[in-house]
């Protein structure tokens, strides 16, 4: 770890991070306690896919579906009156990793295109089988009437607690990332990505490799999801639509697949973002419109579409890959070229 | 008997639907390399220019040719300022870019025709019975749609194996450097095949849209199943699209239909009623996985791209 540019900002980052319940009580900013809540759930996903689909080369297109399936281990179990979150999330990790195998079991048969499809296809057959089920609420969801129960200090209704839990599992979650990256486990994986028939060569049966690989971002992903449910108290199948897999991935690009803490400034960038663009749209209509100007701004994703077109035309190495081309600018250094 | 005559018909036209969205994509993706999930849009927006249509002149076959019409254009426009840009990148920048265009185009939808579904009304002519055998009728607009689909099938194919456009199409498919270097305007085939293959996913929008609610994001859901259709027909080839599509309709078709009935015998009423929409949902993704297993390329594919 240097003193690089890139590195300062991270670092300031996460003391930022770490001191918003603080900033939340002095003003009295209850929305932003939540909304970074939110965040740093949905960032934990997105580390967990940029596992498979930067390191791995995987390119699911349905790992919403492990959101849904850890939430409603959760929402399906208080439903039926267990609260114990000793056992609402080992649940929860089990059902995503089983999930994650037998998907991941028969996708990785195949490469390319039909991966993201098949990924994309199995991730809509969870959602409409969950759309189905009426004891769980069917298409309407299920209200979550109480967060999980850990032992006693530990008290996930309360915001500020349940806040530094979700961040403490993000910063496991990049920890555990890295230390598998550079296992290795996770050479093999990456050595897979770039050339698999060589690898297969010299010996190394990467399908196992990657399907392990699969398993163990399902269950990061399953985590999460438990962890959404808890945040919202509701569970519906909106979760694993798949247009969340596809936020997901923008996540991942947009924060850099090349680190393992890139996705966590993609999730923030693009929430953010989502939360800002109506008003900035409103804004920039003002003086066309004056005030009808505000009734355009629910209709960001206007400018959000091509936006992301644009990103993948013009910023593939994401905000790390700035952060990094930033760092040669100001260290004169040899840039570190993403893996 | 009746019921079940109905059904197969019924398996048969959604089938041939999926055709529609299912060869476009499998044209777009084997000629330019392309993976489209905008391909829904195109869908929704054909319906959504034949409601229109249909609203000022109250002519559906008028409005129908021009919205056929206006969805080539719609595409053939996207080709050229977005498309074109994503050719010969990742396949990731693909789904990446064409996810933005979703975004794009369900919002715009929503700017231009508001969030409240349409419905089209069909012409008298259409809207009533046909009897097909002595004492068995059904729905006339449903069969016109069968026997649309059915010529279009056969104008693709004798479009793509018969003339010279579809021989340079053919060809782009298997050397794209080499029928360029041979003269051929390969951006204006590929923008002519990129147009087609929006307009026929809008043709397919735009003859839904008497039967079901024109609505926002009504592309997606047909998507995933057209998607479903490649992968078991095997991307690239037209031939698997085809069957692919007819299997898919007819088991979903059919499966909604019977499935609960049989799952009743097996199990108990409650628990029958109870897993039933669940499991019939999930019977063409369990087809799917079973292809896979058995042959990961699909039924039909042209082999190793």
């Amino acid at each position: 770890m240097s003193l690089s540019f890139r590195n300062i900002v991270l670092s300031i980052l996460f003391i930022a991070l770490a001191l918003l319940p603080v900033y939340a009580k002095l003003a009295g900013d209850g929305f932003a306690l939540t909304l970074f809540t939110r965040i740093i759930i949905l960032a934990l996903a997105a580390v967990s896919l940029n596992l498979i689909l930067g390191f791995g080369g995987m390119m699911s297109f349905g790992h919403a579906a492990y959101l849904g399936i850890g939430g409603y281990a959760v929402g399906m179990l208080a439903h039926e009156g267990i609260f114990n979150g000793f056992i609402q999330w080992p649940v929860a990790l089990l059902a995503s990793a089983v999930f994650a195998l037998v998907i991941g079991a028969l996708s990785l048969r195949t490469r390319g295109v039909y991966f993201i499809m098949i990924t994309l296809a199995f991730a809509q057959m969870a959602y409409y089988v969950v759309s189905g089920i009426a004891r769980y609420g069917g298409d309407d969801g299920l209200t979550i009437y109480d967060r999980s129960h850990f032992f006693t200090p530990l008290n996930l209704s309360d915001k500020v607690q349940f806040y530094y839990l979700c961040l403490a599992l993000l910063g496991g979650t990049v920890y555990l990332t890295w230390r598998i990256v550079n296992s290795r486990f996770g050479l093999v994986i990456q050595g897979s990505r770039s050339n698999d028939m060589r690898m297969r060569a010299i010996g190394f049966p990467t399908y196992r490799y990657k399907l392990a690989c699969f398993v163990i971002a399902g269950m990061l992903c399953g985590l999460a999801g438990a962890l959404l449910a808890n945040h919202n108290e509701f569970i519906s199948p909106a979760t694993m639509y798949w247009t969340r897999s596809g936020d997901l991935i923008v996540m991942v690009v947009l924060g850099g697949m090349g680190s393992v803490a890139g996705p966590v400034l993609g999730a923030l960038a693009l929430l953010l973002l989502e939360e800002a663009l109506p008003t900035v749209i409103a804004a920039a209509l003002y003086p066309f419109l004056g005030v009808n100007a505000s009734v355009y701004g629910e209709y960001w994703q206007i400018v959000l579409g091509p936006l992301l077109l644009l990103i993948v035309l013009f910023a593939r190495g994401g905000i790390d890959g700035m952060l990094q081309d930033l760092n040669v600018r100001f260290a004169r250094k040899p840039r570190v070229l993403p893996s | 008997m009746l019921l079940f005559l109905e059904q197969c018909l019924n398996g048969l036209q959604l089938g041939l639907l999926l055709f529609l969205l299912a060869a476009g994509l499998t044209l777009i993706f084997g000629i330019m390399d392309l993976v489209n999930l905008a391909h829904g849009s195109f869908y929704m927006i054909g319906a959504y220019f034949a409601a229109t249509f249909t609203a000022l002149t109250g002519n559906f076959i008028f409005s129908a040719i021009a919205a056929f019409a206006a969805t080539l254009l719609v595409g053939m426009v996207v080709e050229v300022i977005a498309m074109r840009r994503l050719y010969g990148r990742d396949h990731l920048d693909h789904v990446l870019g064409t996810f933005g265009l979703i975004l794009f185009f369900n919002e715009l939808v929503r700017l231009v025709w508001g969030p409240a579904g349409m419905n089209v009304p069909l012409p008298e002519w259409l809207n009533g019975h046909f009897p097909i055998l002595p004492g068995i009728e059904y729905p006339t607009y449903r069969l016109a749609i069968i026997l649309v689909t059915l010529a279009v099938a056969l104008f693709l194919y004798i479009l793509v194996m018969r003339t010279r456009i579809g021989m340079l199409i053919r060809a782009g498919a298997t050397n794209r450097e080499m029928v360029g270097a041979l003269g051929v305007n390969i951006n204006l085939l590929y923008t002519l095949v990129f147009g087609l293959g929006a307009a026929l996913a809008g043709l397919a929008g735009l003859m839904q849209a008497p039967i079901l609610t024109v609505q926002i994001g009504m592309g997606e859901n047909i998507l995933i199943l057209a998607f479903v259709v490649i992968i078991i027909g095997g991307i690239g080839s037209i031939r698997g699209a085809f069957i692919g599509a007819l299997f898919v309709g007819m088991v979903d078709t059919l499966g909604r239909s019977y499935f609960p009935d049989i799952l009743r015998m097996l199990l108990s009423q409650n628990a029958a009623s109870t897993a039933a929409p669940a499991l019939s949902s999930m019977l063409i993704y369990l087809l799917m996985a079973v292809v896979l297993v058995v042959k990961p390329e699909g039924l039909f594919s042209p082999g190793h791209r």
